[in-house]
């Protein structure tokens, strides 16, 4: 067995009994980078240097009795929009080729006390606007199950790495399903916590109301580790929530009895829905039936808004969010005549199509004698949505639902139909809309063998019981432990 | 017809700093005069990533603004950007408020012609100084200074209330001195922390409906808001004279040329796409905490200028100048709890030598080395007759200078008066004996002689003389 094959907690129970070290786990991890990534395209920069040099902090902290967790010595990636302290931070974009961070994020402040070392930046769709990392100012991303399809998006490039044993961890960031929508397309867990949950302060913003940072692992339990890792009240982030964090991994092996898991009728019924997602989430929602939940349909009526809401909440927010980026002060700057033809060729040179469409679409929401027809009714129905889960978590604990409604769709399939890559999100973007914690785990695979993910939304700030659902599918399964046909010849 | 048969409608948008130590949203230096992007952090720089955490005591400061103008204090307001393109601007959005601001409905109390007249204010809120760009500075290019982006600022909004320019400079001034009264603003125009805008329209005299408003902008002086507004009064009777209409535009005022000229049309105005700032929760104002800063406001400068002419019975000239400036007001009410004698002849001394030397020697107040007790002192000399008011200028200036006791400068400079009647009359019988002359002629009915014989007398005494005591001694040898 490869250290690689190890998961985090597993990794981290090594390193503390001293049967592996944390730079023998960092030199197996890039030796897999080596090897594998010139297929997969995961990395936009690899910090080997900078990876050691923690690792050896990590190991030497083991010899002095001072680890520092059950994450201390465990590499992790961080999608490429986690500012770090001196290396470069895209997001994904020609306009921040060139940016180096001035400073740790939140985030990856608290992933360095926990002692991950971090192996790189993970690609991501420009912007994390993207649902296949097709959108990468630089490369596209693939799927380590089929090389010819995408690992999803925005976060691809950190469910690839994770899939793909690359790193053992990573961090992504979910506005309308980046996290969890490629954790489902390449067979991972991918949390997005509840809105405040995990600071947002030093993550590239895309849409404010609805970013939040979440874990991508190989399982439920190293779901739950990470999170715990990141899940800090954060005086720098006004929206970051003062609620402490409960242990999540105390009760994560306790079962589903007695549990009641809705089932929302709109999102079965999705036109469109690819018969194998089907029958596999059906079996899935039967599984937890038979560990003694209870299936309890509910209804969600305002989902099919959703869709709607959320492409003129998200570019209206990216629109402002995204007017720094002026070449005035860093990243790219063309060069202009005057001021207005420096701003508008910078941002014609440094923004790819995508964002520029979310640009128009926001400025144009927002704008004077439009924005009460498009922003606020959008906000109206945001709080509708809103009001369907406050309504259906009366009856019910959790919420289950597909992830994505295919599996990996193949690079280039969609890039010229953006309405078809927007439906990728329809069953994850009520979840952002309405700030709570949802994710995606492994429960199923094509004939094809290509992963299909589960969703579990659960009440907000109820992540422990979220993970306690996933965990209980998970433990009768073995979905999360098949390894994708990398180096089969 | 002429500017005469028109009725000029004004309403001012004032932007005052908020004197906190940090910004309103970072913790870099408010500082004035620092080197150029000094203060500043990757927050008020607009780096990627980066979040506002509101500074508490901004809140404080603008309810304390709010409640001084009678507003009523929102529990809740909301934070909103402002999107628009500019180098000074780093994030290209300020974050400000909108249609929810903190303050709502209140008035400020100014003099006109016709007696005190309430400007309503429509509202007050928080927001987000720019930065500054630096053209000229060699090199063809343009530079960013952004020490002062995140420096807090209210905008405070008039009602069209304002008459003229005369109106308009007389509101300024108040809401000035109110603001510098909280200890909130420095109310210094020249360094930009106190900024004004005007709204300007016409209208024929006895009409409803108010003309076309105009916004003037660049407006750094009280002596350019009244020729600003004067000029664009001016130009909109003209436009409405020779037959024409007033466009909807923003105007910029050219301190140089004293004129408007047109900055932006209607068609070219921004479109600011306001919208809630999803970085920030709504601002909620705990509980209590518009009561307790209630209970901590100052007199305010309308309610001193009262007290001042009723309680110490000043003019109300004297009155206005000694309120202008809070510390000069409290000194004044300092020295004459210790003098006990005539507010006005104190007052005098304020107005006069006080003011003159604070200004030649450019100090302040706060800086003043002598203390209340000794002004007391030298007052009290004069009353006396220990000191000629003459010879207690020459203390005074003294002990501006030093902050040494007066009666010590008197001593030293031997300007004490003498007291003693037998020296006086004395002196008095030697003067009389030297000049019999001019007794003859006094004695004739030439009564002015008089003055002559007590400068003799004075001089004798080498000035030192009480001129009240050497008057009676004269009058009585010289048999009057």
């Amino acid at each position: 067995m490869e250290p690689t094959d190890l998961s985090m907690l597993e990794l981290g129970r090594k390193l503390a009994s001293g049967e592996l070290s944390s730079v023998e786990a960092v030199r197996a991890s890039l030796a897999r980078v080596d090897r594998f990534d010139g297929q997969v395209k995961a990395f936009l920069r690899v910090d080997r240097e900078g990876a050691l040099a923690q690792a050896e902090a990590a190991d030497r902290r083991r010899k002095d009795g001072r680890r520092a967790g059950p994450l201390d010595g465990v590499p992790v990636g961080l999608k490429d929009l986690f500012l770090t302290e001196g290396l470069p931070t895209t997001a994904g974009s020609r306009i921040l080729e060139r940016f180096v961070a001035p400073y740790d994020g939140t985030a990856v402040k608290l992933l360095r006390a926990a002692g991950t070392p971090i192996l790189g930046k993970l690609n991501m769709d420009e912007f994390a606007m993207g649902s296949s990392t097709e959108n990468s100012a630089f490369f596209p991303t693939r799927n380590p199950w089929n090389l010819e399809t995408s690992p999803g998006g925005s976060s691809g490039g950190s469910a690839a790495a994770v899939a793909a044993r690359m790193v053992f961890g990573a961090l992504g960031t979910d506005t309308g399903g980046s996290i969890r929508q490629p954790a489902a397309l390449s067979g991972i867990v991918g949390l997005k916590p509840t809105y405040g949950r995990v600071s947002r302060f030093g993550v590239v913003a895309f849409a404010s109301s609805l970013d939040q940072v979440g874990p991508m692992t190989r399982d439920v339990p190293d779901c739950a580790a990470l999170l715990q890792a990141i899940a800090v009240h954060d005086p720098q982030d006004s929206t970051s929530a003062q609620v402490k964090a409960p242990d999540y991994l105390a009760e994560i092996e306790a079962g589903v009895k007695g549990m009641k898991l809705g089932l929302p009728r709109e999102y079965f019924e999705l036109p469109g829905m690819d018969p194998e997602v089907r029958a596999a989430v059906e079996d899935a929602t039967r599984a937890l039936e038979k560990l003694g939940a209870q299936l309890v349909p509910v209804s969600l009526p305002h989902t099919r808004y959703a869709l709607a809401t959320y492409y003129l909440v998200a570019p209206a927010e990216a629109s402002s969010n995204l007017a720094r980026y002026d070449g005035v002060r860093y990243g790219l700057r063309a060069d202009g005549a005057n001021l207005l033809a420096m701003y508008g060729r910078t941002r014609d040179q440094g923004f790819g199509l995508e964002v520029k469409r979310r640009i128009m679409l926001g400025t144009y929401a927002l704008s004077a004698g439009y924005y009460d027809a498009y922003y606020l009714k959008a906000q109206k129905v945001r709080t509708l949505i809103k009001q369907d889960f406050v309504d259906a978590f009366r009856t019910v604990d959790a919420v289950l639902s597909p992830t994505s409604p295919t599996p990996a769709f193949r690079i280039g399939e969609r890039v010229d139909d953006p309405l078809a890559m927007y439906l990728s999100d329809v069953f994850t973007l009520p979840c952002n809309l309405a700030g709570l914690p949802g994710l995606s785990l492994p429960c199923g695979f094509t004939r094809a063998n290509l992963p299909i993910g589960l969703q579990v939304l659960g009440r907000p700030w109820d992540e422990a019981r979220v993970l306690r659902i996933a965990r209980a599918f998970e433990r009768e399964h073995d979905f999360h432990r098949r390894t994708p046909p990398l180096g089969v010849a | 017809m002429s500017v005469a048969d028109f009725q000029p409608v004004i309403g001012l948008e004032v932007h005052a700093q908020l004197l906190t130590r940090s910004k309103i949203f970072c913790g870099c230096s408010t500082e004035f005069g620092a080197p150029p992007n000094a203060n500043t952090c990757a927050v008020c720089l607009g780096m990627p990533g980066v979040l506002p955490v509101l500074n508490e005591k901004v809140v404080e400061y603008a309810i304390r603004v709010g409640r001084a103008l009678g507003c009523h204090i929102n529990p809740v307001s909301i934070w909103a950007r402002k999107n628009y393109f500019y180098p000074d601007l780093p994030k290209g959005y300020q974050i400000s408020q909108y249609d929810q601001p903190l303050c709502q409905h209140g008035a400020l109390e100014i003099d006109t012609d016709d007696g005190p007249r309430r400007i309503r204010i429509l509202r007050i809120h928080l927001e987000e100084d720019a930065g500054k760009n630096v053209h000229d500075a060699g090199g063809g290019d343009s530079l960013v200074d952004l020490n002062r982006s995140g420096v807090p600022l209210v905008e405070i909004v008039s009602e069209p209330d304002i008459r003229s320019s005369t109106e308009a400079g007389e509101y300024l001034k108040a809401l000035r001195d109110v603001l510098v009264y909280l200890g909130v603003n420095d109310g210094n125009l020249e360094e930009g922390s106190f900024r004004c805008d005007a709204n300007v329209s016409v209208m024929r005299k006895g009409a409803t409906q108010y003309g076309q408003r105009v916004e003037l902008k660049n407006i750094n002086s009280f002596r350019f808001v009244q020729k600003a507004i004067d000029y664009e009064i001016g130009r909109q009777v003209e436009v409405i004279e020779s037959g024409g209409k007033v466009a909807q535009e923003t105007r910029l005022f050219d301190a140089v040329r004293g004129e408007t000229r047109s900055m932006r049309s209607k068609e070219e105005a921004h479109d600011y796409r306001y919208f809630p700032e999803p970085d920030l929760p709504p601002l909620r104002i705990p509980e209590g905490l518009v009561e307790r800063i209630e209970r901590e406001l100052p007199e305010l400068p309308r309610a001193k200028l009262q007290r001042f002419t009723s309680t110490y019975g000043l003019p109300a000239y004297d009155a206005k100048i000694l309120v202008s400036d809070r510390p000069l007001a409290d000194l004044f009410e300092k020295v004459q709890a210790e003098y006990r004698g005539p507010a006005k002849k104190l007052s005098n001394w304020f107005l006069g030598e006080l003011l003159r030397l604070m200004k030649e020697e450019a100090r302040e107040v706060s800086a003043l080395r002598f203390s209340p007790t000794q002004f007391a002192a030298l007052l009290q000399m004069v009353d006396a007759g220990d000191v000629s008011n003459n010879a207690a200028k020459d203390v005074f200036a003294e002990m501006f200078r030093t902050g040494r006791a007066p009666r010590e400068i008197a001593q030293q400079k031997g300007l004490i008066q003498v007291q003693d009647a037998g020296a006086v009359e004395a002196a008095v019988d030697a003067v009389l004996a030297a000049n019999p002359d001019e007794v003859e002629k006094y004695r004739a009915g030439k009564k002015q002689v008089l003055g002559f014989l007590v400068g003799q007398v004075m001089k004798a005494m080498k000035g030192k003389g009480n001129p009240g005591l050497v008057n009676a001694a004269l009058k009585a040898k010289l048999g009057d």
